[in-house]
């Protein structure tokens, strides 16, 4: 048996597949200047074309092909010297179209293994959003917004390449700095590209993560029923209607909060979510009425309150409030708990009034795209300065 | 009876009629009072439908009665219908069946148990309306239920049997009745036809439980599912399939005790085996020109006899195997092909071969003939011809496994 590299690419569909999809052939690539043999996939699962999903591609490499045939013996590689995680609201985990619980977004690293994470934060608040690890891993930070790198309409940021050249660093074993040079001028016949790489190359450094640092929750997850303890005829029982909600000051009930699916929960498909300023809030009912994903728990004063097990993110309901700043859609990177909004507003509102306003100061950062006309045209630029000069 | 000629009356209330194949089932359905049903000519099912219509127009059959614009929208139709909780009732002939194949894959996916003719119609090209057994057969491997029939009143007994089956909370499968185009659908023979009182007392209302589809029960059908449910689902319906066998013991005996008529062993009924050395097999209505040969045949000496089999989902396999042991050779008649299968033989001798072979006693030589194909007669003389060759294959001469019998040569 020879030896077997395993590196994957956590992304959002649909705008970031082909940056992920380049990143995993490019490995390959580098790798076959080398005169290893490898593969490039996307886990078939994943529904990669739908705008937000989380979604895992993979780059699978050996030094002989019977090693990789052993590989490749498997759905997914059980587990991975290098986590690519190219939107830092992924840290959170990944939550797959194909629903399988939530996923940390380290969990198939080996001990000692790297994740590399794109993002303009540092390395604690990105170590505060993954889930606790049993093993020691690094963490590298690569300085980048969630690129779009790939997308024809997408000004070219080298995202990529920049990874790639943090690869050659990390797992020199895997390919040099010269082939992933090499296989660059290939793909890209760009020397500019080249140079990016180097310079990530050059840079880069990583910390080292304890089991003791991290998210201590326990992920969600479910057990699949045995055949014979489903209901037949592929048929499911609906979610019973609702009750009402309670004042947690007050204990008066009144309002109405819908059941929710326990199993099929809502988490890191969302980039953001709605920060509602309770004390400015008109009861139009628009919020409530438009949400697509009847988030919204009505509760006993006729406020409403966004439940974070079931929202998507979209932005509707800060879309249509009538009231400014009343909504505000806020980066998930913000928050650390789905805890409800409204039961802090009703604890004590002078301290969730600070607490809205330091929450939607210069956080109304979308992960996924662009949150205002221009932002691209300011952000790019300042991607590729970085790329080029480190 | 207002249409049908009702040419004797029996004990009590059993009325008999000069009726086909098609309207013995139309009858059928009218006794089990099946409340919605789906029509889209084709020929020859849509002999069944006309009838249908006419029992509706003259006041003697209270159903929904609903013309699709297709065969693909017919089957959906009474799908829903039957998620809701509806007696249904729907057919086509070969490629309107096709035509309705993506509906007919979900069907029993869905636990739906709709009864359906298939009056058996050659698949074009090149557009013959005669008989041939591809279009059923199209859906063996998907979870309905296949029953060919040989006569009008095995056609409506059937169809009774079939409900009861379909419906019983442990199947919840659909269940297609194969009736040999023009052979059945289109002659008229004297069926005995039961009293409402018997009918309602063997079929009990369909009752879907748990499963069904209304405001008072809001449930989910069908939501998309990746491979983490998709083997559990197929798994749930093996065990749906495989209790059919024993459900349709169970029917048959009851049917017995409540009409008096005895159909004995459900799955294949046997002609003249008892003394046999060799044995044809075949489905439908091919019974009758092989059962003609084999008396002729046994008058100069020869000892044929014949299994024709009904059920072929599910497949008596076990039971088969058994009967099967008994002779020296086996010659199965196909009235339909199954191109490039082992041998090249059609799908029942193909099947046959699987059960014997897994059978546990004595394994006879197996014999495949392609006939009939498109509603070409099959002759006494062409049954002759198989037999003699059975015959060498009994006394241990080797013999084409496939051969095709009254083709142009
Ligand atoms: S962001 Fe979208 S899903 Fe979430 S609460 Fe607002 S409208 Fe609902
Ligand atoms: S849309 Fe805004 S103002 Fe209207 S109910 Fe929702 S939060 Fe209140």
């Amino acid at each position: 048996m020879g030896r077997l590299f395993a590196i994957e690419i956590i992304y959002r569909g649909i705008f970031q597949k082909t940056l992920a999809r380049n990143i995993s052939r490019a490995i390959v690539l580098a790798a076959h200047k080398e005169g290893k043999p490898g593969i490039s996939f996307g886990r078939y699962g994943d529904s990669p074309e739908r705008n937000g999903i989380p979604a895992k591609s993979f780059a699978i490499v050996a030094t002989d092909d019977v090693t990789l045939e052993e590989g490749m013996a498997k759905y997914e590689p059980k587990d991975v010297d290098i986590t690519i995680c190219v939107d830092d609201t992924l840290a959170k985990g990944v939550e797959s179209w194909a629903w399988y619980g939530l996923q940390p977004v380290n969990k198939l690293l080996k001990p000692g293994g790297t994740l590399i994470v794109t993002s303009r934060l540092e390395a604690d608040p990105i170590i505060a959003m993954c889930h606790r690890k049993e093993t020691p891993y690094e963490m590298a930070i690569l300085k980048a917004i969630p690129s779009f790198s790939g997308l024809w309409v997408y000004k070219d940021d080298h995202t990529d390449v920049r990874i790639l050249g943090a690869i050659a660093k990390i797992l020199p074993d895997l390919f040099s700095l010269k082939s992933v040079q090499a296989a660059i001028t290939d793909e890209w016949h760009d020397a500019v590209k080249v140079t990016s790489a180097a310079r990530a190359y050059e840079k880069l450094t990583t910390v080292t993560v304890k089991p003791t640092q991290g998210n201590p929750e326990v992920p969600f997850k479910f057990d699949l029923p045995k055949w014979h303890e489903m209901g037949e005829g592929i048929v499911i029982p609906s979610i019973p209607a609702g009750h009402k909600m309670e004042d947690p000051g007050t204990h008066a009930t009144g309002g109405y909060k819908p059941d929710r699916n326990p199993t099929f929960k809502k988490f890191s498909t969302r980039t953001m979510r709605p920060v509602v300023d309770f004390d400015t809030c008109i009861k139009c009912t628009l919020c409530w009425l438009q949400c697509p994903d009847s988030c919204f728990d009505v509760t006993p004063e006729g406020l409403y309150d966004a439940n974070m097990e079931a929202c998507c993110g979209c932005g509707v309901c800060e879309a249509v409030c009538p009231v400014p700043n009343c909504v505000t859609m806020v980066n998930e990177s913000s928050f650390h708990d789905n805890a409800s909004q409204w039961v802090a507003w009703r604890k004590d509102k002078t301290n969730y009034k600070g607490w809205v306003q330091e929450k939607i100061k210069g956080h109304g950062e979308r992960s996924h795209g662009f949150r205002y006309l221009g932002q691209y045209e300011e952000q790019v630029p300042e991607m590729l300065d970085i790329a080029t000069k480190g | 009876m207002a249409i049908a000629t009702v040419v004797e009356q029996q004990k009590g209330t059993e009325e008999t009629a000069l009726i086909t194949g098609s309207e013995a089932i139309a009858v059928a359905c009218k006794l089990a009072d099946v409340d919605v049903i789906t029509a889209y000519p084709i020929r020859p099912y849509d002999t069944v439908m006309q009838y249908i219509c006419k029992l509706v127009a003259n006041g003697e059959m209270d159903c929904e009665y609903i013309v699709a614009e297709g065969e693909h929208s017919q089957f959906e139709i009474v799908k829903h219908a039957s998620a809701a909780g509806a007696r249904v009732f729907c057919g086509s002939s070969g490629v309107g069946w096709m035509y309705a194949m993506e509906a007919l894959t979900v069907t029993p996916a869905l636990r739906i148990p709709m009864i359906a003719m298939v009056g058996n119609r050659a698949l074009d090209d090149p557009g013959a309306f005669g008989v041939e057994h591809n279009d059923a057969l199209a859906v063996r491997d998907l979870g309905w239920q296949l029953v060919w029939v040989d006569n009008a009143q095995e056609a409506l007994d059937t169809a009774l049997i079939a409900y009861r089956v379909a419906e019983d909370r442990r199947i919840f499968l659909p269940c297609a009745i194969s009736c040999d185009g023009a052979f059945l659908t289109h002659s008229q023979a004297v069926v005995k036809i039961p009293s409402q009182e018997q009918v309602n007392k063997f079929l009990p209302r369909y009752n879907r439980g748990d499963l069904l589809l209304h405001p008072d029960n809001p449930i989910t059908v069908a939501p998309q599912g990746n491979e983490d449910w998709v083997m559990e689902i197929r798994r749930q319906n093996y065990a749906a399939i495989e209790r059919s066998y024993g459900v349709i013991k169970e029917a048959y005996a009851e049917f017995e005790k409540i009409f008096g008529r005895s159909y004995g062993n459900p799955f294949f009924e046997e002609y003249m085996t008892s003394d046999a050395d060799i044995v044809l097999m075949g489905m439908g209505t091919l019974s009758t020109p092989v059962k003609v040969a084999i008396r002729k045949m046994r008058d100069e000496g020869k000892k044929v006899g014949f299994v024709r089999m009904r059920w072929f989902r599910p497949f008596a396999a076990e039971d088969l195997a058994k009967c099967l042991s008994r002779f020296k050779a086996v010659g199965v008649i196909d009235r339909d092909y199954s191109m490039g299968s082992p041998y090249n033989s059609g799908v029942l001798a193909t099947e046959v071969r699987t059960a014997l072979y897994c059978g546990s006693g004595a394994k006879p030589p197996v014999l495949g003939f392609i006939a009939g194909l498109g509603g070409r007669e099959v002759t006494v003389p062409d049954v002759e011809k198989i037999t003699a060759s059975v015959q060498q294959a009994a006394q241990g001469k080797t013999q084409p496994l496939t051969q095709w019998i009254g083709l142009r040569e």
